[in-house]
């Protein structure tokens, strides 16, 4: 995660405003989105800011356009996102597919209420874990990220676009009701002083750029409608040039491209945060609001001479696992608490394989596990 | 050479896979004719031209031209094309639909964007059915018609699309046919100089998928049936109503001037920034 900057502008904000900012900082001049709840106010803040920079905000007529228009914007050269919670997330599965395959860098946040359907609209869940991973049909690869506080939402949106824009993929922020509502002061740092990475934009001459052309980074330039380098995007499996195929001999090199581009860098997309960590027996592995109270919990642990520490998500997927698995061969137990039936302990339990007790506390019924439910825990454990 | 190898030069790309998709005698190598004739004598450069288009075999046609195309999902193109243009709205950006990606699974984007009023041209080909996916009923499959889903019969009404379009409040509408092709190139041509939502809607053949099980003959005779059927919009103004009963109408239904989104929004920046600027 990036430091935090300590000369910058000390200010009050809610999560998802947070967000706004640290989308703006990372150079985002495109937001299409439609109202929802817990996600409404970061449609209504960038419908204020960005046309005040510059952009241009759009409310469409529904997610399933949002998701479109972002992803046409890119093409055409801007920086975009859209915010959106369970069901308009739902609606923009089909898109966000469409980015993956035509490798469209963009942002897109679920700050999850309560589901299935209609669900807890006010109420605060993680249910959406495994939809962000595999929502959209087919084998595709993701990024997914995990955002916990006030400064994370402005942190981590940066992060959200740079890899976005590194890897050319989309992006997907999970955030919570309880983070996207909850004040906190932060200091946003000065322009200067984020790092923000732009795509890398082809430079051969026109005839020679070959857009879906593999290298060693698998993630090939990307020229964008009106500069000069014509060419074909499709939601069809394409070839090197991306023009649509059926040849064995196309099809299996692109998919595994697509997928190599990412857990080639895994590393550079890895972010998790590790407090008490090294020495502990009992392992707390946790994101988004649930991670806060599961710091505290385990720092109350260690007060009473249980030996816990935390293992904090931030990158969902791809899973961390080569993080995880150190931890699982050394600790006595692991604790997984969540606001849902068990969606990232079961990816736990599959890297487990039985090497150490792994338990959970699921939380359904739209309210946050408190650090006391975790702490009575970690000393039962 | 001939005028009509030099826009085959021009504008197709060879290098693709030739030959097309589609069955000899489709109405969509009309219109993408009829396109590519009207984009020559715009004289646009091919740099600036976005051709956006859904899934079906109308969805087909950018691959095969030289532009900047994007071939999206299946209703959705103008949704990709409202943030191309708002991106980039240099960009003189074209959308393809067939009948059933326009007004069934596409409809909410298609009069929403009639109502917002971008500067974008969305041409629809309407050949009455589903013909990608094997000829069921589309919203424009007449009333008593056969499809592969209503083989006793279609009890669904039909839309006009452009009438749809004029209501929804498109800034320009036309009608044209595959039939009347140099008709349609200059509809078309006009669409993209407007300022503001046009809509082509392009009477067009399947008669692969829907001819054959209608029983209305195939290409020659569906584009036959066009010729016979077609009133221009001028003339039917003075045609009783009983004549135009089985008639439909061809040329410029609508065309008026409204504010354009983009230059609405300039001035909503300006309010920001004179906002923000109050503010510090
Ligand atoms: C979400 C989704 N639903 C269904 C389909 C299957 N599908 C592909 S083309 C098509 C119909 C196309 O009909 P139309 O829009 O009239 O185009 P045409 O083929 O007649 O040109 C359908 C239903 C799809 N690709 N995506
Ligand atoms: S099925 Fe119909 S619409 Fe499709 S290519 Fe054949 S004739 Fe044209
Ligand atoms: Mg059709």
């Amino acid at each position: 995660m990036n430091e935090q900057a300590t000369t910058g502008r000390q200010v009050l904000l809610q999560g998802n405003e947070a967000m706004v900012e640290g989308a703006l900082a990372a150079g985002c001049t495109f937001f299409a989105g439609y109202p929802i709840t817990p996600a409404t106010e970061i449609s209504e803040v960038m419908s204020v800011k960005l046309p005040a920079v510059g952009g241009t905000f759009i409310q469409m007529e529904d997610e399933i356009a949002s998701m479109g228009a972002i992803i046409g914007a890119s093409l055409a050269g801007a920086k975009s996102m859209t915010a959106t919670s369970g069901p308009g997330f739902s609606l923009m599965q089909e898109n966000l597919g469409f980015a993956c395959v035509a490798e469209v860098p963009c942002v897109v946040v679920n700050v999850m209420r309560g589901g299935p359907s209609t669900g807890l609209p006010t109420n605060v869940s993680q249910g959406d874990v495994m939809q962000a991973r595999w929502g959209t049909h087919g084998d595709h690869p993701i990024i997914v990220l995990a955002v916990s506080s006030t400064k994370d939402c402005f942190d981590i949106t940066v992060k959200a676009f740079n890899l976005a824009e590194k890897y050319r993929t989309p992006v997907i922020i999970l955030s919570d009701e309880v983070v996207g509502h909850t004040r906190e002061k932060i200091n946003l740092p000065h322009p200067g002083e984020i790092e923000v990475i732009d795509r890398i934009r082809p430079n051969m001459p026109p005839e020679w750029y070959v857009p879906y052309e593999d290298n060693s980074r698998g993630v090939p330039p990307m020229g964008i409608f009106g500069d000069g380098y014509r060419y074909h995007v499709t939601g069809l499996i394409h070839d090197v040039r991306g023009f649509p195929t059926q040849r064995p001999d196309e099809i299996v090199p692109f998919l595994n491209r697509i997928h190599r581009k990412i857990s080639q860098h895994f590393f550079d997309i890895l972010m998790v945060e590790e407090e008490l960590a090294e020495d502990a027996e009992i392992l707390v592995v946790a994101y988004g609001s649930v991670a806060r109270s599961a710091k505290r919990a385990v720092r109350e642990a260690r007060q009473r001479g249980v030996k816990a520490g935390l293992l904090q998500l931030i990158t969902l997927w791809p899973f961390p696992r080569q993080i995880l698995e150190p931890y699982l061969r050394k600790v006595k137990a692991v604790l997984v608490p969540e606001l849902n039936m068990g969606q990232v302990s079961r990816e736990v339990k599959r890297i487990n394989q039985g090497v150490t007790r792994v338990e959970t506390i699921n939380r359904i019924d739209g309210n946050l596990i408190t650090p006391e439910e975790i702490l009575v825990r970690l000393i039962k454990m | 050479m001939a005028e009509v190898t030099k826009l085959i030069h021009k504008y197709l790309r060879h290098d693709k896979k030739f030959p097309h998709v589609w069955c000899p005698g489709c109405g969509n190598g009309i219109v993408l004719g009829a396109l590519i004739r009207a984009i020559d004598r715009l004289g646009y450069e091919k740099d600036d031209i976005v051709l956006v288009s859904g899934i079906g075999c109308s969805g087909r046609l950018p691959v095969y031209v030289d532009f900047n195309t994007l071939h999206t999902t299946h209703g959705r193109a103008l949704t990709f094309a409202t943030g191309v243009k708002l991106a980039n709205p240099k960009l003189h950006v074209i959308v393809i639909m067939g009948d059933g990606d326009a007004t069934a699974i596409g409809g909410n984007h298609f009069i929403h964007a009639a109502r917002r009023n971008l500067n974008l041209t969305a041409i629809i080909i309407n050949n009455n059915i589903y013909g990608m996916t094997g000829g069921q009923y589309s919203p424009t499959t007449p009333y008593g018609a056969l499809a592969t889903t209503a083989v006793y019969r279609n009890i669904e009404h039909a839309f006009s699309i452009a009438e749809l379009a004029v209501t929804a409040g498109a800034a320009m509408v036309a009608r044209g046919t595959v039939y009347h092709a140099n008709m349609l190139d200059k509809l078309i041509e006009k669409a993209i100089l407007k300022r503001g939502f046009s809509v082509v809607e392009v009477v067009s053949n399947c008669h692969t998928q829907y001819g054959r099980r209608n029983k209305l003959g195939g290409a020659v005779q569906m584009l036959q049936w066009q010729k016979d059927h077609a009133v221009r919009v001028e003339k039917a103004a003075e045609m009783p109503e009983e004549e135009l009963a089985d008639k439909f109408t061809v040329g410029v239904l609508v065309d008026r001037d409204l504010p354009i989104y983009t230059e609405e929004y300039k001035k909503i920046r300006e309010a920001a920034r004179a906002k923000m600027a109050a503010m510090r």
